[in-house]
């Protein structure tokens, strides 16, 4: 298939894994701090050369290209390192890429304590990202998601801001709860389907030519929404999101909530929706109201309410899933296909807020936004960058989440007018919350807090160090917003092929 | 006497079939010998010896690794691959106990050479007990474990806590074992009763009784000897309702003794039940089906709830022991649906052994002047006083947790697996609840070491906390947590093993 002479997705899991595992093993500082960019840029580079080469791949069935596979002991049980992308995990793959060098960057020049630590976890995080997207067999899939994500709790716990051993705790059990629901789902599949492995194109295959009952199939899916919708915030089961986001360091909410959160979501698109249809079908008008009045205009109007910003970001990412959700219950390609270039839009967007709101803490020295004002004069890139997340969060044209939301949009007005209507209004809420914090934070006369803290300490604008990070972001999210097909192309191919295609022609 | 006759019976017994118990035999002798030969100022030395003997019976297992079938002696005992990895499990954790107690015994005033013999007496006899496939050898090598571990329960006799649990063990002790052989005695006794069809003299024979109870589905007294082989067998492996000797008996034995007790006897236990379901009663499904279904949920459910709120970290360990024990007679309970249950059984067995030594290595290093006194607190600032330690426990930990991508998870999943395909979804619900508690507790004592700003060790222990313990502890840990990160990813052999391949 390639004429690399290794496997490029392996290396994007094994570089960072290697390097942290090289750091706990006691490689000196000055070294890490060198390597720490290789660690973060291959995986990064492997998604950019995937992105590029995957059109003109060969693919095999169900539209995977770069596959391979390795044998863990356990073939006896069905269970494999498989590892390959299609069109669905593809924008994921390169998400997580991205999303992975910023935070990357960022977490390096950015003096935290007990930095190789804190370096060594980021780096396990990457590569269970690349690893969970990469991954074809589901328990991969699903132990590459647990990876990523316990070094979150970890690094909460450490470094987190506002209490954080509380935070850390409720994230664990709720997290927790929601894997192990999800895992159950997994296991009713693999035990169901009668395939007797964990093989996702094997399991498509399996239930294509001989689906499940149609009650057996809304059982496994509801097990698969609860479980999926706690790790993705389905309201109301989102409590721990704000909390967590609020407490973690900058570089840990900007991977989970830009790119570990979508494990659920993607989980839905690329799992329970191609094979268990009915299930979804079943659950979709009540998964479609309580996204739409409880996670789009309930969580929006909390959103509207906060004070402080890095909440008021943690919410937003909550009312964007709403979205998603949405996208799911209408089912079509062109919704499904929403909820994934949406994915990709709000993880670096939301990546991008996460990161400024820690540049901006870092020049007024607090969160609270009521304490801030006319920083724009001060940091003019600062702000620019901002109002560019803003914009992109809102679904402004010309930026990724654009091409999320207006999909969206259309396949839900063909599923129920009504749902359309309260989502939209969500688009109003949002744009209130996102143009009134960049007012407050960023124009307007400077509050008498942050008079003090200019007398103090004069903020300066950002410098590279900052910049870079961000730039990586804010140019992925004007790239795709403006040349939405190179990911879009692959998407349809692999919602609009059914599967049955694939497996008659075998 | 007729010797001829007796030269005969002996003449069926194939010695060298049981060489690595042989041996171990033979290896604690030697350190008897040395304690006796050497002088004094080498007696420091015997331990080593002890292990190195040990590492050598392990290599050569390992490297004869004899996958075959092959019933010895007569029938008593029966040589399987499943029995094979057994032996080397008990090797393992008698090589971990030997290494735990040559950082715990000294300075604590006890007679230490006595200690390794007899944790590689009780070994042996471990391993004869798994392969036993006869009531009269498994009783006896059952009664030569027990009766080791009343000695090493109450090994440090000085301390009141102690002495307690080894008392309360021996009580304890006793009844199961008057448990079990009553038990034994009812189904020897009704096997043997005139009128009754397939009647059998040789029923303390796994197979003539099978053959009986197949021909007697539904005989009461069968039925009853069966629930009290299943409730001596209970005691062992400390499932509910013979759970209540774990906390007191685990907190007052000394720590490497408790992480005998916890892994070995417990896995002992778990083999000879899922030999006892799996080949002598399957025909009693009826019974024994209901029995371990109810006796898992009630095992899961207790032993996390009361683990929640314990403070000892040596009560803890045990609490979650009782669950894990519980997690494990989940995957008993669904034996009987193909063969992914049992290999399930030996993979969790395996990861608990890894991630509770791991564990038990750090308690062992954190314990202070009184053993049996280790408090949660006691470990705020462990992570910063030493990383590696640190780094274990947590490897530990979230092993037993089932964490991914950590062994226990793999080794939960597969539990889970199993119990999916036999239709447990009330158990398995349950399951789920208790790997939520579970989670509470296991992330309290990863936050007092991890995220507590002020430090709570005494001088005395950071010095043994930074000196690790040792360099063989050190050795032991660090392949104790590289274990069960690579178990949770790549399963190799052992995965063949429990996959059946």
């Amino acid at each position: 298939m390639t004429s690399l002479p290794f496997d490029p997705l392996l290396l994007s899991v094994a570089a960072p894994l290697s390097l942290a595992v090289a750091i706990v093993l006691g490689l000196p500082k000055r070294w890490v701090m060198k390597l720490a960019y290789a660690g973060f840029a291959v995986p990064a580079l492997v998604a950019l050369w995937a992105w590029w080469s995957f059109g003109a791949a060969a693919k095999e069935a169900h539209g995977y290209a770069f596959l391979s596979s390795y044998s863990t002991g356990l073939d006896g049980f069905g269970i494999g390192l498989k590892l390959g992308l299609n069109g669905i995990s593809l924008p994921l793959f390169v998400l997580a890429g991205t999303v992975g060098l910023a935070a990357g960057l960022y977490a390096i020049q950015s003096n935290a304590e007990r930095m190789k630590t804190y370096l060594a976890l980021l780096l396990v995080m990457q590569a269970g990202l690349m690893g969970m997207f990469a991954s074809v067999d589901v328990f991969f899939f699903y132990l590459f998601h647990e990876v990523a994500l316990i070094p979150t709790f970890i690094m909460v716990g450490i470094w987190g801001g506002r209490d954080r051993s509380y935070a850390a705790m409720t994230m664990t059990i709720y997290l927790t709860l929601g894997a192990m629901l999800s895992l159950l789902g997994l296991i009713a599949i693999y035990a169901k389907s009668g395939a007797s492995s964990f093989d996702l194109m094997v399991l498509r295959d399996t239930l294509t030519s001989s689906p499940l009952g149609e009650v057996t199939q809304r059982h496994i899916f509801g097990l698969l929404l609860f479980g999926f919708g706690i790790l993705v915030s389905l309201w109301p089961f989102h409590s721990w999101a704000p909390l967590g986001y609020g407490a973690a360091p900058s570089s840990a909410a900007m991977l989970h909530a830009g790119v570990l959160k979508k494990f659920g979501l993607y989980g839905l698109v690329q799992i329970a929706l191609p094979i268990l249809p009915l299930g979804a079908l079943r659950w979709s008008h009540d998964l479609a109201a309580v996204a739409g009045i409880g996670n789009v205009v309930v969580i929006g109007m909390v959103t509207m309410a906060q004070r402080d910003l890095k909440q008021m970001v943690g919410y937003s990412s909550v009312m964007h899933m709403g979205y998603a959700f949405l996208g799911i219950a209408a089912g079509s390609v062109l919704g499904v296909g929403g909820v994934v270039m949406l994915m990709v839009g709000h993880g670096l967007s939301v990546a991008l807020l996460f990161l400024l709101s820690t540049s901006i803490h870092h020049r007024t020295h607090t969160f609270d936004m009521d304490q801030m004002g006319g920083l724009a004069q001060r940091a003019p890139v600062l702000a620019a960058l901002f109002l560019v997340a803003t914009f992109a969060s809102i679904g402004l044209p010309g930026f990724a989440n654009f091409w999320g939301e207006l999909p969206i949009f259309f396949a839900l007005w063909n599923f129920s007018h009504w749902i359309t209507v309260v989502a939209l209004t969500g688009t109003v809420i949002s744009a209130v919350y996102g143009l009134r914090a960049a007012a407050r934070v960023f124009f307007g006369p400077a509050s008498e807090a942050f008079t003090r803290v200019c007398a103090a300490q004069p903020p300066a604008d950002i410098g590279w160090s900052e910049k870079l990070p961000a730039l990586v972001l804010a140019a992925a999210m004007v790239f795709v917003g403006i040349w939405p097909r190179s990911l879009s192309t692959g998407i349809d191919r692999a919602l609009t092929n059914p599967p049955t295609a694939a497996a008659a022609g075998r | 006497m007729d010797f001829a006759a007796l030269r005969e019976l002996a003449s069926g017994n194939p010695w060298p079939a049981i060489w690595p118990e042989l041996s171990l035999g033979c290896l604690a002798l030697l350190l008897l010998v040395m304690e006796t030969v050497l002088p004094k100022a080498a007696h420091r030395r015997i331990p080593v010896v002890s292990i190195l003997g040990q590492l050598a019976i392990l290599g050569l297992l390992l490297a004869n690794f004899d996958t075959a079938y092959r019933e010895t002696f007569n029938g008593l005992l029966m040589q399987s691959p499943s029995g094979q990895a057994m032996r080397v499990f008990f090797l393992v954790s008698s090589i971990f106990v030997s290494i735990l107690a040559r950082a715990s015994l000294p300075g604590r005033g006890v007679p230490r050479v006595e200690f390794h013999h007899i944790v590689l007496v009780v070994a042996a006899a471990l391993m004869l007990l798994v392969q036993s496939r006869n009531f009269i050898m498994l009783f006896v090598s059952l009664e030569t474990v027990t009766v080791g571990l009343y000695i090493l329960v109450s090994y440090y006799r000085s301390n009141p806590r102690t002495l307690e649990a080894g008392l309360k063990y021996l009580v304890m002790g006793a009844l199961s074992s008057a448990l079990l052989l009553f038990g034994i005695v009812l189904l020897y006794g009704v096997a043997g009763s005139a009128g009754l069809a397939g009647r059998t003299g040789d029923a303390m024979q796994f197979v003539g009784l099978r053959g009986f109870l197949g021909a007697n589905p539904h005989n009461f007294m069968a039925a009853a000897g069966i629930v009290l082989v299943l409730s001596g067998v209970a005691f062992k492996i400390g499932a509910f309702p013979f759970q209540i000797w774990v906390p007191d008996v685990y907190q007052g034995a000394p720590t490497p003794v408790t992480a005998l007790l916890a892994v070995a006897s417990k896995a002992a236990g778990f083999i000879v039940l899922l030999v006892l379901v799996t080949e002598v009663f399957p025909s009693y499904d009826w019974l024994v089906g209901p029995v371990i279904t109810v006796m898992a949920a009630a095992t899961i459910l207790f032993g996390n709830l009361a683990a929640l709120k314990q403070s000892n970290v040596k009560r803890l360990i045990g609490l979650s022991g009782v669950s894990h024990a519980g997690f494990i007679l989940l995957a008993v309970a669904s034996v009987g649906q193909g063969p992914m249950a049992v290999g399930a059984v030996y993979f969790y067995l395996f990861a608990y052994l890894i991630g509770s030594f791991a564990v038990f290595g750090v308690m062992t290093i954190m314990a202070g002047p009184d053993d049996t006194a280790q408090e949660l607190g006691d470990y705020c600032g462990l992570a910063r006083e030493s990383p590696f330690l640190g780094g274990v426990l947590a490897c530990g930990l979230g092993s037993l947790a089932g964490i991914p991508p950590l062994a226990g998870f793999a080794a939960k999943l597969f539990v889970f697996v199993a119990a999916f395909k036999a239709g447990h979804f009330g158990l398995l619900t349950v399951a789920i609840a208790g790997v939520v508690i579970s989670i509470y507790y296991y992330f309290g004592w990863i936050r007092a070491a991890y995220f507590s700003d002020e430090s709570a060790i005494s001088p005395e222990v950071a010095q043994r906390v930074r000196a690790g313990g040792g360099t063989a502890l050190r050795v032991a840990l660090a392949l104790l947590a590289a274990a069960s990160v690579v178990l949770g990813f790549y399963q190799g052999p052992l995965g063949r093993l429990v996959s059946g391949q």
